[in-house]
């Protein structure tokens, strides 16, 4: 099993550096010429001063030197700075990756749990009104874009009923309820293709489990389905669901820039979009390594956890 | 493993080719309208192919025709679906934007297929070195958030239909890529392949007469999945204001330039939101019904 998580570790390196270069390639291709968004709408700005700005930020030399440049100082922690607030990357991400952190488990709760029992509990009473019913959940979930289901939320409970509020964040540590308030409809927005993806997969997850012999044995010696579900069932059937569960929990994150966007919080989707917007390079750079990082540090955790969990593997 | 695999593979893809050839294409007929669900999707799915080529034709005024004294008014017997912050008909914009969500459909998915069956039948076939630079390249695209690269890609592209199409295509190139190789991978082991390659068949011959027909079956469910993926995601660059930018009638840009009066006109967001939301569905329930139809092993679990 140590040989399996050196090979997986071994695979991210490849990967990693892939994305680095297929990031800088897009942002360096993006259109418009970085010094010009620095200096603004400042005419008065002069050739040499221009030309300085460049050599401050390295603009001036090759595409290669400038790649290797920008993974030296990554490597070291140094993500580089805004060209508008000018403000280290790192500050700036310290603020913001909380916002979506918190988003994205708060999602990942309320996706998950929903989904794992409705999923099991279809399985179970395989062909029945209900498993029809589920199935047909998980469809229009996998359909109803994020957008849409947060529109119907705001429209129900801010604009109707008026308990929560349609846009705005306050920090967790200023006022906790308040803090709910502001991420709950975000959350549940963003939790729904999720929930609708995993609940799918658990029930043909456990539905796998279930046809299978040892469940058969189990049944046949007579123990109550309590104890086959827990003991039988769900300990095989829990594995590959846990995988799934990882990858799209990573998969939350491309969706935070929607969300984030809807209901104006300051996460890393509303910030990236807007340095795409603000032709913010480093930042763009920079943030989308970030976040394609941790997709695959994710799927990493993911892969680890499941040569932990299956003893087929352990014991190898 | 692998043998079942591959038996079912060889089922399924014989399933494809009796409708392919236009024989008789029973067996795939009957298969999806076996179920309710994928029956729904069809229907769906036909009713919005059919809204997208003939919805201009019918549609009762112009998508950016303004009629200002009906601003934000609710729907009516002139206008079924209620005019939006412009006055414009929403119903007749949705007919337009139809066309367009269709358009992106049909070329992004086209794009996809095209890079992800290239590449996938390449590496599939010749495994070694270049399997592992294809699934490299293939697994690196795949560690970026979907939107994301999307609109990255964007912001290098430019802001146009155009590249909204190729955006999705190159983004969602790689899960067509992994359905193709590991379909070929099984398709390669198979004697008939042996075979063709040893009665002396060139590379080209045996890739295009003997591998790729069998490798039909899971690129026409995947390509239906991925329509929706299509759909959603041009929804989504446009909600975010990429590519078809207001005036134009693109569902998801309705969807976002009405949000802003969502109190006053809520018909104005929340319909071309249901319009795109019933596509993708249609397509997932089609998507699903072709694979159950297609898979025995699949069409016996739900007998």
């Amino acid at each position: 099993m140590f040989k399996f998580i050196i090979n997986r570790v071994l695979l991210m390196i490849p990967i990693l550096l892939g994305v680095s270069l297929v990031t800088f390639i897009i942002v360096r291709s993006i259109p418009g010429d970085p010094v010009r968004v620095l200096i603004g709408f400042d005419q008065r700005a002069t050739p040499e001063q221009i030309e300085n700005i460049r050599r401050a930020y390295g603009l001036d030399q090759p595409l290669p030197v400038q790649y290797l440049r920008w993974m030296g100082h990554v490597i070291q922690g140094d993500l580089g700075s805004s060209l508008r607030t000018t403000r280290p990357l790192t500050t700036e991400l310290g603020l913001r990756l909380p916002v979506t952190a918190e988003l994205t488990i708060l999602a990942a709760i309320i996706g998950s749990v929903p989904a794992i029992v409705l999923g099991v509990a279809a399985a179970l009473k395989r062909n029945t009104r209900f498993d029809w019913l589920t199935t047909a959940f998980t469809m229009v979930g996998i359909s109803v874009p994020n957008f849409l289901l947060a529109t119907v939320l705001v429209l129900i409970f801010s604009f109707r009923l008026k308990w929560l509020p349609p846009v705005g964040y306050t920090p967790f540590t200023e006022d906790p309820l308040q803090n709910l308030k502001t991420m709950i409809l975000p959350a549940i927005s963003l939790a729904l293709p999720f929930m609708a993806v995993l609940m799918r997969f658990t029930r043909s997850s456990v539905l796998e489990v279930v046809g299978q012999d040892y469940v058969r044995v189990a049944r046949a010696k007579g123990l109550p389905q309590r104890r086959v579900l827990l003991r039988h069932i769900l300990p095989n059937a829990g594995i590959p669901i846990l995988t799934i569960a990882g990858i799209q929990v990573a998969a939350l994150l491309g969706g935070t820039v929607i969300v984030e966007q809807i209901f104006g919080l300051p996460g890393v989707g509303r910030y990236i979009y807007e340095a795409i917007a603000n032709r913010d390079y480093p930042v763009v750079q920079s943030v989308v390594l970030v976040m394609a990082t941790i997709f695959v540090l994710v799927s990493l955790i993911v892969d680890v956890l499941y040569a932990f969990l299956d003893p087929r593997l352990r014991t190898r | 493993m692998a043998a079942s695999d591959t038996k079912t593979l060889a089922a399924s893809s014989r399933v494809a080719r009796s409708e392919g050839t236009g024989g008789s294409g029973r067996g795939l007929w009957a298969g999806i309208l076996r179920q309710r669900l994928a029956v729904i999707g069809l229907v769906i799915v036909g009713f919005f192919a059919l809204v997208a080529l003939f919805g201009p034709i019918v549609a009762p005024s112009g998508p950016t025709e303004q009629f200002s004294e009906y601003r934000l008014q609710g729907p009516s017997s002139e206008f079924w679906f209620g005019n939006d912050e412009f006055g414009r008909d929403v119903f007749s914009r949705l007919l337009y934007g139809a066309r367009i969500s269709f358009q992106v459909g049909v070329i992004a998915v086209g794009i996809s297929a095209l890079i992800g069956v290239v590449i996938g039948l390449v590496a599939g076939y010749f495994g070694g070195w270049v399997d592992n630079i294809a699934s490299l390249l293939m697994d690196v695209l795949y560690s970026f958030p979907t939107i994301l690269l999307a609109i990255a890609i964007m912001a290098m592209l430019g802001n146009s239909l155009a590249n909204v199409m190729i955006a999705i295509g190159i983004v969602n190139a790689p899960t067509f890529m992994r359905v193709i190789r590991g379909a070929v991978l099984s398709v390669r082991r198979t004697t008939y392949v042996e075979a063709a390659i040893s009665v002396g068949g060139s590379t080209s011959r045996v890739m295009w007469k003997h591998v790729l027909p069998n490798v039909t079956a899971p690129l026409i469910v995947h390509a239906s999945l991925n329509f929706a993926y299509a759909v959603l995601a041009e929804a989504s660059l446009a909600y975010l204001g990429l590519g078809n930018r207001p005036p134009s009638p693109s569902w998801g840009s309705m969807v976002s330039s009405s949000y802003g009066f969502l109190q006053l006109a809520p018909w104005a967001a929340i319909f071309p939101g249901v319009a795109i939301a019933l596509t993708v569905l249609g397509f997932n329930l089609l998507g699903d019904g072709l694979r159950d139809a297609l898979d025995p092993r699949l069409r016996n679990e739900h007998g």
